[in-house]
């Protein structure tokens, strides 16, 4: 797929200027590079280590010391904020990625196929989404065990087929245009046609909903390290944060509202990126 | 054929300078460009052109069922009254009324959840004062009128359970109802095939002698125009190019337009040869060039026509052209020796 | 059909069927319902010569397009057969399909669907040439641009996407890209149904002008009876499925010998608007796919339909040089025949078919 946008009268290739894309996109884009940046360099940011103890400072309220307070170890609430979000941009990565490339795979050469193939997956489908996703990942999970990596196993199981069916729908309406006609007329190899041809064109909706995706992950991911299922304490996860907090709601809110805050945040950056992706994205007719 | 020339009796309708504007991101872009035509009592007006030419446009701008950004400015004089100064109210009673219009796409024109009874008594509820057996009564008549077989048992069945001719016979009769003395036709028969077209077209010209309807027709179809208008206005870009009675046009044409387009269509005795094109496309309304908009695509083009726009002219009693050289153009001949 | 010293067709089509099943619901199913099809090939008949342009003509649903996309293998034949060079187009594998699929090259009606958004001219060109490997990988460009230019496109086209091109310039870049692979046939389906009739001429002068200079053999499916007349040097009319008249263009046009012929150039408007008539030159319309009439499948609509008609469906037989019509009535059309007389005689025939 080109990232380059073309507009008529003029032949060159054209780099992406700043003002002619969407604003949702440069603020998105803007919240998920800080993102990656806190993610990837925590420490350079985060002003305690993260799962330091202060036994004098225990449940002490935000301060020029402490902005964010301190929670019930007396670790400090910001410093697990930020390092929270090496854990949670790994989740918002990892539990996505796979069933992207799984489902658009596995969408494409069914969207292409039809007849058994698409009625095969369509039970499939049904199967999945009429249990609730949450329930599915969490019974999975009870099963293979607590941890992020059983984690990702449960949620790649089922994640794909959302973007299976994406891709499956869109390929369908693709497949009967002319210019598949035309691929298959020339004589081009079915694979070429799908990956090549239609892909390109039916991709748009499965990229966006993964924009969303990893916003959804990232709250599944602190669901589950809130019952203790996802991310062990004491590694700092927003989910494992906010039900550190749990019992202290009513004297010490800044150990739970700080994380969901960063969770809110992280979370709008996704979905104002993917909007703006939409919208770079949207085929000219 | 009826009072093709506009000499003697009034106009059933006069449009003067009607202007259509849209206002889009870009700016303003007029769709229609200071039309004006008369249309007879009883006489078949033909509104030819390609697409972007602002035909169909023109022929909503009448009824001013221009949706919102636009804008429609001018005179529509219908029995003396202006339906562009008219309150909404009254306009209502107009449409659907006295003018009643058809659309090309009889399928979306319908109402998929409603019988065609019901779409046709509809009308006759709105405008007439018949009760409820005698609309019945009535509907049966008008789809028998407009050929439907068997019509008192269609009159419960669903638009997709018609065939798209049928459809646009029904949707014929739903116009009829209310008695109209203008049918505006926007290309009725562009979805129908070509023994279909024939059926429609000629059932629209049996309606008009019956009910001595006027009819603006809107086309693309030089066919279509040739075998059923009394008179035609050629439009490119927004504006009236050229009008006159359709057998002097076809004959001999005044503006290269005209002319380019009848010598696109093939005729027989030809075979296989270059076809009279004319180059390029046409323009889009956001850009349509200076001077004479048809001027980059004319062979006859000079200076003046990239300078000065010209304007609709009579050069002949009942016939119009808006050409600096429209006398080249008709010394020039058509494509085809006769 | 004295086809002895002739050269063999470069095409042949026959007998060629092909169904469409109608979806069938679970209810269907289980009370034994035998499932419906859309019947849109009915045993066509139809050859094509080396060179020349064969236009089918018809209106909606008698099957015109399917046809065509059978020709190129879009769909495949529920029995009969197309022979190309003489061999069964089904029968081609491997090497010899990828050989057919080069040398038989489709052009689509719709100009906004028919080319990949989101690839350059460039690349939708460029793809055609390496796929079939008719030019090693450094002649890529310099083909790229005589294609352009064969089509009478400005070079800069190559590196512009679809959306920024007209009608009629899609359908430049579609020929480009069938004529890429240096075809031996180009079946053009409505190739110009889709476009402004100012840009419609000059489509089909660049066809014509073409089809001289490259020597192509040309299937030009279509509903406008004037421009097939224009460009054919043979055509072959369709009804319901089947091919009811074929013959030279001009005896065709000036004597069809098939009433629906007749019909369907009377329906035609005249360009002369002196030359008007009143009376509707077909009635009725098309009986559905699903349940074909018995016997001749005009006759649900034929002002001339006899007794036989209804019993025994017409084949082509011959009716003047390279001239056939499927009718009962073999004098149809001609100047001296009138069909109510030609009826009352004709035999009944024993049922055949």
């Amino acid at each position: 797929m080109s990232t380059t946008v073309s507009s008529p009268g003029t032949g060159r290739r054209r780099r992406l200027r700043l003002g002619r894309l969407p604003v949702t996109l440069i603020a998105g884009g803007l919240i998920l590079l800080a993102s990656l940046v806190l993610a990837i360099v925590p420490s350079a940011f985060a002003p305690y280590d993260p799962i330091a103890m202060d036994y004098m400072a225990i449940l002490s309220p935000p301060s020029w010391a402490h902005p964010f307070g301190t929670d019930s170890f007396g670790r400090d609430v910001l410093a697990r904020v930020i390092h929270a979000y090496t854990i949670d941009m790994q989740i918002a990565v990892f539990a996505t990625t796979g069933p992207l490339i799984v489902g658009v795979i596995v969408g494409a050469l069914v969207g292409y196929a039809g007849g058994v193939a698409e009625a095969i997956f369509g039970r499939i489908v049904d199967a999945v989404i009429s249990f609730p996703f949450l329930v599915l990942v969490i019974a999975i999970v009870a099963v293979l065990g607590p941890g992020l990596g059983n984690m990702y196993i449960a949620v790649g199981v089922i994640g794909w087929v959302f973007y299976g069916r994406l891709v499956a729908g869109e390929v369908n309406v693709q497949k009967r245009l002319d210019y598949a006609a035309a691929g298959r007329a020339m004589g081009y190899t079915p694979g070429r046609i799908i990956f090549r041809h239609l892909l390109p064109n039916a991709i748009t909706p499965a990229i966006v909903y993964w924009m969303t995706d990893m916003a959804l992950a990232i709250l599944l991911g602190s669901s589950l390290g809130y019952l203790g299922l996802g991310a062990q304490p004491p590694a700092a996860e927003w989910g494992v944060q906010i039900a550190d907090g749990k019992n202290f709601m009513s004297t010490a809110w800044w150990i739970s509202v700080f994380p969901g805050v960063a969770i809110v945040i992280t979370g709008l950056g996704f979905s104002l990126f993917g909007d703006g992706l939409a919208e770079l994205l949207r085929t000219k007719k | 054929m009826s009072a093709a020339l506009d000499t003697g009796s009034a106009p059933a309708l006069s449009v003067r300078d009607l202007s259509t504007t849209f206002q889009t991101p870009r700016g303003p872009v007029t769709a229609v460009d200071a039309v004006s035509f008369d249309v007879m009592p009883g006489e078949v007006l033909g509104l030819v052109g390609e697409s972007g030419s602002g035909k169909s446009v023109t022929l909503r701008s009448l009824m001013r069922l221009v949706h919102a950004p636009g804008t429609v400015s001018g005179a529509v004089s219908w029995k003396g009254r202006d339906l562009v100064a008219m309150s909404a109210p009254e306009l209502r009673k107009v449409r659907g009324g006295e003018i009643a219009m058809i659309f090309q796409e009889p399928t979306s024109a319908l109402n998929p959840v409603l019988t065609v009874g019901l779409q046709i008594e509809e009308n006759l509820k709105a405008h007439t004062s018949l009760d409820r057996s005698a609309r019945r009564k009535r509907a049966i008549e008008l789809l028998d009128l407009v050929g439907i077989p068997a019509a008192a048992s269609r009159l419960d069945d669903y638009p997709h359970q018609f065939s798209g001719g049928m459809r646009q016979r029904v949707m014929i009769a739903i116009a009829l109802a209310s008695d109209p003395k203008l049918l505006l036709a926007d290309e009725p028969t562009t979805a129908l095939d070509v023994t279909i077209q024939d059926q429609i077209l000629k059932l629209i010209l049996d309606l008009r002698d019956r009910f001595a309807m006027s009819v603006v027709l809107v086309t693309h179809d030089l066919g279509v125009v040739a075998a059923t208008c009394d008179r035609m206005a050629v439009m490119y870009a927004g504006r009236i190019v050229e009008s006159g009675p359709v057998v002097d046009l076809f004959r001999e044409p005044h503006h290269a337009y005209t002319r380019g387009l009848l010598g696109s269509v093939p005729r027989g005795g030809a075979e296989r040869t270059q076809l009279l094109s004319i180059e390029g496309t046409p323009p889009s309304l956001a850009a349509i060039p200076p001077g004479c908009a048809f001027n980059p695509r004319c062979s006859f083009a000079t200076e003046v026509c990239r300078r000065d726009r010209p304007a609709l002219a009579a050069y002949a009693p009942g016939r119009f052209v808006a050409c600096h050289h429209h006398t080249e153009v008709a010394a020039a001949g058509t494509a085809v020796a006769a | 059909m004295s086809a002895a010293k002739e050269p063999l067709p470069l095409l042949q089509i026959e007998e060629a069927v092909k169904r469409f099943p109608m979806p069938q619901g679970i209810l269907d199913r289980l009370a034994g319902r035998p499932p419906r099809a859309v019947n849109a090939l009915n045993g066509v008949n139809l050859a094509v010569r080396r060179g020349e342009t064969v236009g089918i003509v018809g209106e909606s649903g008698c099957g015109k397009s399917t046809l065509a996309r059978c020709l190129v293998r879009l769909h495949e034949l529920d029995d009969g057969r197309i022979r190309f060079d003489g061999k069964d187009v089904a029968e081609y594998r491997g090497a010899e399909r990828r050989a057919f699929n080069r040398r038989v090259q489709m052009i689509f009606q719709d100009p906004y669907s028919s080319l990949n958004p989101r690839m350059r001219v460039r690349q939708i060109l460029g793809e055609a040439l390496s796929v079939h490997r008719v030019r090693p990988p450094a002649e890529i460009p310099g083909r790229i641009a005589e294609l352009l230019e064969l089509v009478r496109l400005p070079q800069d086209a190559a590196d512009r996407f679809p959306h920024e091109f007209s009608g009629g310039q899609r359908q430049r870049i579609g020929i480009a890209r069938a004529l890429a692979v240096e075809p031996d046939v180009l079946v053009a389906d409505e190739l110009v149904s889709a476009l402004d009739v100012s840009v419609q001429a000059q489509v089909v002068n660049l066809l014509l002008q073409l089809q001289e200079e490259l020597h192509l053999t040309v299937v030009f499916v279509a509903h406008d009876l004037r421009l097939v007349r224009h460009i054919s040097h043979r055509v072959a009319v369709m009804y319901l499925g089947k091919v009811i008249e074929v013959g030279p263009t001009e005896a065709l046009f000036t004597a069809p010998r098939h009433p629906y012929t007749k019909a369907l150039l009377d329906a035609a408007p005249e360009l002369d608007p002196t030359r008007r008539t009143r009376v509707a030159a077909a009635r009725g319309e098309l009986p559905s796919p699903l349940d074909l009439p018995q016997g001749c499948l005009f006759n649900t609509r034929c002002p001339h339909a006899f007794d036989r008609c209804f019993a025994e469906r017409p084949i082509l037989t011959p009716r003047g040089p390279e001239h056939r019509a499927a009718c009962h009535l073999t004098d149809f059309g001609l100047p001296q025949a009138d069909p109510a007389s030609v009826a009352a005689v004709a035999a009944p025939a024993p049922l055949s078919l």
